[in-house]
């Protein structure tokens, strides 16, 4: 129970920041629309390119990527809160006064979790507004919603424990850069089938591809690699509880 | 000009070039993100060079001209970010204390940004002809890249430096970044005007200056001598750098009567 309170205290705080300062929320809801509409408007020629086999059009397709890019930077973000408590001090005053720790990091990804749904939400509504079609009657789509989630946690969980490893903002970078090249070096602007060269090679070994390619399955009601989609994200999940479990333990040392 | 007012545009360059060299962040992060875009770009995008009108067969050289465009963008945030915190730290109270024209201090501020944007321009163009990439415009084209490149970096510094005078804070520099990508990409960044299928899409990069100075820089590279493309992009970086400096110099003398 003291895991829980503690996580429930950490994850208001930081929900409460995020709701009541619009220089966080604007930026978290924006940039994915802003991505969407990039993508989706700008790049729509591209399902016109011979091979590009995407039936529910340009738009779903992009849809995908929005989503899932939405979830691994809203976790992303998340951490930059945690390196700016470590920066203010507050986060030393939390790691005295919290009964049991691992609550913080838990707290942490719950509040990471809250702010990608509120965010996913708006951009699902935004891409129905603009005539998106997706295949089937749309259970699928919290398959969809479901590797997002995966994705969500795993990425919170990378950068916090680059934050409570580096304890300074200026960590950033350390935490941003890894995720931004995971996520593009997948297939991004076309099917994995018409990408070509050494981008074709990193994305056949990009665990994010597999991700990708089953979320594109889901909206378009034909599931395709759900098994290894699932099993990627949770293994991710499940490597960075440790990283992060660990990065708490070495701000435990530093003190 | 007066030999004082040289000596000092000269220190405070000096001082601008050192400081952008010491912080490797403000070098290495607007040379190396540029380039892995364009990476990521030119290889999941190599379809698009199958679409047909598209300009060029090589897509690196039709993308070659991003990286031109967006290092700029980290001339506007390094200028900025450098002059907001001469501001915090009390530099600039100091500097007013003595003879120095405000003039000579935008000029030097902004010389570390300006010689950061020949380096950038020389790393792009080098990574183009290292994969490949031949501008049709031959040596003289590469000789007006470059001018195009000072003129681009110039104006961007000064709009970074007038946003760090008239706020006098680095976060609020940083927080225009965003701003400035959002103009990178609703422009022609990633496909050339005429092929954007969306309607309204093309309408906003018809109107957004950012598709221009792309297309100047693209015209050099893959096009040849194309003389509107060139008065386009030429003439909307000349007036943004017009605009900036003399938006800067007021600003300057604003905040100089303030403190």
């Amino acid at each position: 129970m003291r895991v829980v309170s503690v996580a429930n205290a950490v994850a208001w705080r930081m929900l409460h920041t995020f709701l009541t300062n619009p220089s966080l929320f604007l930026p978290a809801l924006l940039f994915p629309l802003f991505f969407f509409t990039a993508f989706a408007g700008g790049l729509s020629s591209i399902q016109h390119v011979p091979g590009f086999d995407f039936a529910q059009g340009y738009t779903a397709f992009q849809f995908v990527f929005v989503v899932l890019q939405s979830a691994a930077f809203g976790g992303v973000f998340t951490g930059f809160g945690i390196a700016r408590d470590f920066e203010s001090g507050f986060a030393r005053r939390l790691l005295l006064a919290a009964p049991h720790r691992t609550g913080i990091v838990l707290g942490y990804a719950i509040a990471a979790l809250v702010r990608w749904l509120i965010t996913v939400a708006i951009v699902t509504l935004v891409a129905f507004a603009v005539g998106m079609h997706i295949g089937g009657n749309g259970i699928d789509l919290f398959g969809l919603y479901g590797l997002g989630l995966l994705v969500n946690i795993a990425a919170v969980l990378w950068a916090t424990g680059v934050a409570m490893r580096l304890r300074t903002m200026q960590a950033g970078p350390i935490m941003q850069m890894p995720v931004f090249l995971v996520l593009f070096f997948a297939p991004v602007y076309v099917p994995l089938s018409l990408l070509s060269g050494w981008i074709h090679a990193v994305a056949v070994v990009n665990p994010l591809t597999r991700v990708i390619e089953a979320g594109r399955g889901f909206i378009a009601a034909s599931p395709t690699e759900v098994v290894p989609a699932f099993a990627t994200g949770l293994a991710l999940a499940a490597v960075f509880v440790l990283w992060a479990l660990r990065g708490l333990r070495s701000a435990e040392h530093a003190g | 000009m007066s030999e004082a007012f040289v000596d000092q545009v000269l220190l405070l360059a000096r001082r601008s070039v050192v400081r952008t060299i010491r912080q490797p962040a403000n070098v290495i992060f607007p040379l190396v993100f540029p380039l892995l875009l364009l990476a990521v770009n030119s290889g999941g995008l190599k379809a698009e060079a199958n679409l047909p009108g598209f300009p060029t067969k090589s897509l690196v050289a039709f993308l070659l001209a991003v990286p031109f465009i967006q290092g700029a963008l980290f001339a506007t945030m390094n200028a900025g970010t450098d002059l907001a915190r001469d501001i915090q730290t009390g530099f600039l109270n100091r500097l007013s204390l003595t003879p120095m024209r405000g003039t000579a201090l935008l000029a030097g501020q902004l010389a570390g940004v300006v010689t950061l944007g020949f380096v950038q321009a020389a790393v792009y163009l080098g990574v183009g002809l290292a994969v490949g990439v031949r501008p049709a415009s031959g040596v003289l084209g590469v000789l007006v890249l470059f001018g195009f490149a000072f003129v681009v970096s110039f104006g961007f510094g000064a709009l970074g430096a007038f946003a760090a005078l008239r706020t006098g804070s680095g976060e609020a520099v940083q927080a225009l970044f965003p701003l400035f990508f959002v103009f990178l990409f609703l422009s022609s960044m990633a496909i050339p005007r005429n092929l954007i299928g969306i309607t309204w899409f093309r309408d906003v990069a018809t109107a957004n200056p950012v598709s221009y100075l792309l297309e100047c820089v693209r015209s050099l590279i893959i096009g040849g001598w194309d003389g509107q493309a060139l008065a386009l992009g030429f003439g909307i970086a000349g007036a943004i750098a017009v605009v900036a400096l003399t938006s800067s110099a007021w600003a300057l003398r604003v905040r100089m009567a303030r403190t």
